[in-house]
């Protein structure tokens, strides 16, 4: 796609992968899809007439979370749609991939898209639904552009359209392109986008299942999430279960950025020790010394590298370590990393990324982007890390969406853990790591 | 006000929609406005609306929401660089200072012979691939080492 993009490395997924199991970066297409089995778990359940309610249980024992951060299982959210209801219901992909260190979305896309439309007919399959919109990030335009071709691809295989292989399922799926708004990676947001407005969050309740895209009953997944569909319905949700752990069902695509020395995405099970994953990243950047990760995506929780060390890859072990699996991104950084400017770079994203709608969020993320920014700039005050737990504390739980907390959880867990760190730069007004090492940069990017 | 082109395919997005929810096609048709006209104008935001019957506010209001959509004249060519966390950690703050330089602009300027914008953006969502910049919305240039930025940079001379 780029002259400067290196050759692409099949083994880059890892000898575990199941969801990108055989990808060569360029078999993408349907015929490709077909050869490696695809499309296969839709026609076993289209020729047997499986119940939906059958179809919905297999997910339940897979124990498959939502991928895209909440982690919600996604049997259950399924189960939610009032499938007998008249009308018109709504199956959503997700695919507005833009919470900081995560590009997993962007690769299932472009190497196996088919993946994503099939484990999409099965849920509007199995949710009695009757349409569905995958919703994909404006800044990665090659990659929506692939993604209605392969759209072309499976209607005209008879996939999508009426009578989806002479039976009597009907669907339809179409595409929709964000044009740069982090917010509508919340779900709420993202359907008020689809309806072509501004992507303001929605109350709740009413949930999507009952009041979602133009007031029809409508669920949204994640990317990732869909395309672990097929596999599960051809292999069986215990199997599926089985790659992880218990309550952590399956494999899970970590993307890793930052300090390591071969960043990308990595599908490992569920339950992968993190230096494991590191390693197979290369390890670290130049082999200095890991200082911290932030384990699932910029608003989860930053841990310190020694206790991530210590942790399993799964919902459960990264929430007991004090943080979130999140999206599955983990950002890797390094004793050279100054942590009040990476927090203060965090703290500009959120402030600038805010929708507007809610008070404590939008004055807020301006508050502690400023508050950070003296710190870092040697202007701090005394009182300020009071302040900034003050601020923190005055949004966690005071916005309509997750983005309010998302800005406060980052600025808790850089004090609480780098607070000698903050002390230092409020002190002294300069940086304990040393300017040289500040590889975060030379001047504040903003 | 815009091609028979482009309004072909506006009709391609309104299609995906239901009949009576034609506003759902307004980002798409504000982007290939955007494509055709270089930067949104009122004039021409109020003819989206007028195609798609929508209030002009509202048509206003999903441009001035959406970062991507420019309402005043950019550069022919748009360089975004996103200097997020992951990416700084990957040399994105290098790269913008590299583009500043040789293009002699701060953040949000334009070089004087109207060639080249520059703009910091947040997450594209490649973060493996840093530094990263967004050219023109469309075109994803990865792993823009500062060398990188000068192939880069000569090749849109051309």
């Amino acid at each position: 796609m780029n002259s400067a993009h290196p050759p692409f490395d099949p083994g880059i997924y890892g000898p575990e992968a199941v969801l990108m199991k055989g990808i060569t970066g360029e078999n993408w297409r349907l015929k490709d899809y077909e050869a490696r089995g695809g499309y296969a778990a839709l026609k076993k359940i289209l020729a047997e007439k499986m119940a939906p309610d059958a179809v919905i249980a297999e997910l339940k024992r897979s124990a498959l979370r939502g991928r895209g951060g909440a982690g919600f299982p996604t049997g259950l959210k399924w189960s939610f749609m009032p499938r007998q209801a008249p009308g018109a219901k709504y199956m959503v992909c997700n695919s507005d991939e833009g919470e900081p260190g995560t590009f997993k979305d962007r690769d299932i896309l472009r190497y196996n898209p088919h993946q994503v439309i099939e484990g999409m007919a099965i849920g509007v399959y199995a949710t009695g639904s009757t349409a569905g919109y995958n919703y994909i990030h404006g800044e990665i335009w090659d990659i929506y552009e692939r993604f209605e071709e392969a759209l072309a691809e499976a209607r005209a295989a008879g996939y999508i359209g009426r009578n989806v292989l002479g039976s009597d399922f009907s669907w339809e799926l179409y595409a929709h392109h964000g044009w740069g708004a982090y917010i509508c990676g919340e779900e709420t947001a993202l359907l008020e986008s689809i309806e072509g407005k501004k992507g303001q969050p929605r109350f709740r309740p009413p949930f999507p299942a009952s009041y979602g895209l133009y007031g029809r009953p409508t669920t949204i997944n994640n990317t990732e999430t869909f395309a672990a569909v097929p596999w599960i319905m051809l292999n069986g949700g215990q199997a599926y279960l089985e790659l992880g752990r218990p309550n952590n069902g399956g494999t899970k695509i970590f993307s890793v950025s930052g300090h390591v020395e071969r960043p990308g995405n990595y599908e490992v099970r569920l339950g992968t020790p993190f230096a494991k994953l590191l390693e197979m990243a290369g390890g670290m950047r130049g082999g200095r010394r890991i200082k911290a990760v932030i384990p699932g995506g910029s608003s989860a929780p930053v841990v310190p590298g020694q206790v991530m060390m210590q942790t399993d890859l799964d919902y459960d072990a990264i929430a007991k370590a004090g943080s979130m699996l999140g999206s599955g991104a983990v950002i890797v950084m390094d004793e050279t990393v100054c942590m009040v400017r990476a927090l203060e770079r965090l703290s500009y994203f959120y402030f600038e990324e805010s929708c507007g709608q809610c008070t404590p969020c939008r004055e807020g993320t301006g508050w502690m982007y400023r508050v950070v920014h003296r710190i870092e700039s040697g202007r701090g005050r005394q009182e300020d890390l009071d302040l900034l737990a003050n601020v923190a504390e005055n949004i966690m739980g005071r916005t309509i969406c997750a983005l309010g907390d998302a800005a406060a959880l980052p600025v808790r867990s850089f004090v609480k853990h780098f607070r000698d760190e903050f002390q230092y730069h409020i002190d002294h007004k300069h940086c304990l790591v040393g300017a040289h090492a500040a590889v975060v940069g030379n001047k504040a990017a903003v | 006000m815009l091609s028979g082109e482009s309004l072909k395919k506006i009709d391609t997005e309104v299609a995906k929609y239901p009949a009576d929810q034609k506003q759902s096609a307004v980002m798409a048709a504000l982007a290939l406005a955007q494509e055709e006209k270089g930067h949104l104008s009122t004039e021409v935001m109020d003819f989206v609306a007028g195609y798609l019957g929508m209030a002009p506010v509202a048509v206003f209001e999903v441009a001035s929401f959406y970062t991507m959509y420019d309402l005043a004249p950019v550069g022919r060519h748009k360089l975004c660089v996103c200097t997020n966390l992951p990416c700084a950690l990957s040399g994105a703050v290098e790269a913008a200072e590299h583009l500043k330089k040789k293009l002699g602009i701060d953040w949000n300027e334009t070089t004087p012979d109207g060639r080249f914008t520059l703009k910091q953006g947040e997450c594209f969502g490649a973060c493996g691939d840093a530094p990263v910049v967004l050219v023109n919305n469309k075109k994803m240039a990865s792993f823009m080492t500062p060398e990188a930025i000068d192939k880069m940079l000569a090749e849109l001379q051309k």
